[in-house]
């Protein structure tokens, strides 16, 4: 087995848990990897220790304030050895694996979610199949979390090289997002809303269970199309997010098949419709056939006296 | 002016079933479209051009079957549509390359993608095209200005950021607000009788192959329950018996 390298997950210059995922599968690969992580200051890889690597580089560069694809891609070429490359499949880490694969005139493979020696299976058609590869030599690959068991333990040593790369793009302005809740893309748990809805104002009680239990709030696509308040950045589906938390709970969703390429993966669904031939509940693991109106302020209250 | 260049890819239609056939997918009677994130590229291509001149290439790489979608895009108002012609599977490298090939034959200041393929959703090609011909690259872009230049806008670090992104460059598109124009009579018109100027590139051999294509595993069946109040009880299995609370 060739060398294996793990890029850090990094949001927000901190390393995200997610990076001992990758340590697993990097294992999994059947090597002993080292784990780099981009940063602009070395003490922000403190955090990667206990992660599982049994060596971890600080890759120290101004390079790496913002995300610039070639600039990242070229900074951290310089530091990894030839061999394997894990990233993280956030949109930005899939951007980056790819970018750094293209340097190195290798191939990337996205989104795994199994890694048997140079076997790599990734969800295709938005999860409606799944793809098996043969790597024939190094590759880049992306690894999808909440897939691999986080690694633990190994590196209390921690070096630091110095690198740098040319960034192309410049920032002019940050916009936060008008809301504090989670995005979907980040979130364990979602709730999401479809057409059954009503109307758009009747999302605030999915926002009220979401702020109790500390919940994303997605949307399918028909919800977007039909209401202009509903944002595309909350769609979930084929054509919007494709997301893998612990809990999706589906609210007045039909199930089109459209918006479990999205979210079939899902550790556990709940889906809450009145229409009991709903698709949906065939991808249930708790299934309510109910209106959203008699079921959510039960749900609410159950879920508050839970969390209080 | 800049020469803009869109690439663009054929898919099934997202709302398509998909059948695994022996140990591959089985697209014989699937209906193929334009994938819909190169929707967004070409708008934001055809905007382009409206703010600083220039002309649009629409380009893409496959069998003949694959001019529908080149013809689909002249209809919207692209100038020119190029197919390299080739068949069978690429891995990344390989696809990359051919494309890279194709934007040096073709020449560009800039080239337009959607963020992912539905197909794939890998989304690999656009920051890799540019690697390899040595452009900057944004991502999952959500809208694009054009005054003095090109700047825009993206997700960054939980909210969103204005970038401004010299060229050359590739820029791959997300849905955002990016509203996407329907063809008119004269455009459906013009891209019947419209010419694809079909080219053969050489391509580089992969060296990752597909194994196997199979469905997901079915999901066993789930509890189900009648009437708002069991949501209660659903809250309960979801902590004590799911553990996701």
């Amino acid at each position: 087995m060739t060398q294996t390298t793990v890029i850090a997950e990094m949001s927000n210059n901190t390393v995200h848990a997610s990076t001992a995922e990758l340590v697993s599968a990097a294992i999994a690969l059947g090597s002993e990897p080292t784990l780099v992580v981009p940063c602009t200051d070395a003490s922000q890889a403190d955090a990667a220790a206990g992660m599982g690597a049994a060596t971890v580089i600080a890759a120290k560069s101004n390079a790496f304030t913002h995300y610039d694809a070639g600039g990242w891609a070229a900074a951290l070429d310089a530091v990894i050895p030839q061999g394997t490359v894990i990233t993280g499949a956030s949109p930005q880490s899939k951007d980056l694996a790819a970018r750094l694969a293209a340097r190195r005139g290798i191939s990337v493979v996205q989104d795994a979610i199994a890694i048997e020696g140079n076997t790599i299976t990734s969800p295709v058609y938005s999860g409606k199949a799944m793809q098996t590869v043969s790597a024939n030599g190094a590759v880049v690959v992306s690894v999808r979390s909440n897939v691999f068991a986080a690694a633990q333990g190994g590196a209390s040593d921690i070096s630091v090289v110095d690198t740098d790369g040319d960034v192309a793009t410049s920032v002019q302005e940050f916009m936060a997002r008008a809301s504090e809740r989670l995005d979907v893309a980040e979130a364990n748990i979602i709730i999401s809303g479809g057409r059954g809805m009503g109307s758009p104002d009747n999302f605030s009680h999915l926002e009220a269970i979401a702020d109790t239990i500390g919940a994303a709030v997605g949307a399918s696509r028909a919800a977007v199309d039909t209401w202009e308040a509903i944002p595309h950045s909350m769609q979930v589906g084929q054509t919007g997010k494709t997301v893998n938390p612990n809990l999706y709970i589906a609210v007045g969703i039909s199930g089109a098949i459209q918006h479990l390429a999205g979210m079939r993966s899902s550790k556990y669904i709940v889906a809450i419709n009145k229409d009991a031939d709903a698709p949906i509940f065939q991808h249930a693991d708790y299934g309510i056939v109910a209106t959203w109106e008699d079921a959510l302020p039960v749900l609410h209250q159950s879920l508050k006296g839970m969390m209080g | 002016m800049p020469n803009i260049i869109v690439l663009v890819k054929q898919v099934p239609d997202t709302n398509a079933k998909i059948v695994v056939n022996g140990d591959r997918v089985d697209l014989s009677s699937v209906k193929m479209v334009m994938s819909p994130y190169d929707e967004f590229a070409v708008e934001t291509a055809l905007q382009h051009r409206e703010a600083a001149g220039g002309e649009v290439t629409a380009l893409t790489v496959g069998g003949a079957g694959a001019e529908k979608i080149l013809k689909d895009a002249k209809a919207i108002g692209v100038d020119h549509i190029v197919r390299v012609d080739a068949e069978g599977e690429m891995d990344s490298n390989a696809l990359q390359t051919l494309i890279a090939r194709a934007i040096g034959e073709l020449g560009g200041e800039v080239v337009y993608c959607g963020k992912s393929a539905a197909d794939t959703g890998a989304g690999s090609t656009g920051p890799g095209v540019a690697e390899r011909i040595g452009w900057a690259s944004v991502s999952n872009i959500i809208g694009a200005g054009f005054d003095g230049g090109v700047s825009v806008t993206m997700p960054s670090g939980g909210g969103n950021a204005k970038v401004s992104v010299p060229l050359p460059a590739v820029i791959s598109c997300d849905k955002g607000g990016i509203k996407v124009r329907k063809p008119n009579v004269k455009g459906i018109m013009q891209a019947k009788r419209a010419s694809v100027d079909v080219r053969s590139i050489e391509q580089i051999a992969s060296s990752v192959s597909i194994v196997a294509h199979a469905l997901p595993p079915a999901k066993p069946a789930g509890k189900s329950f009648e009437g708002g109040a069991s949501a209660a009880e659903v809250a309960k299995l979801l902590r004590d018996e799911a553990n996701v609370l």
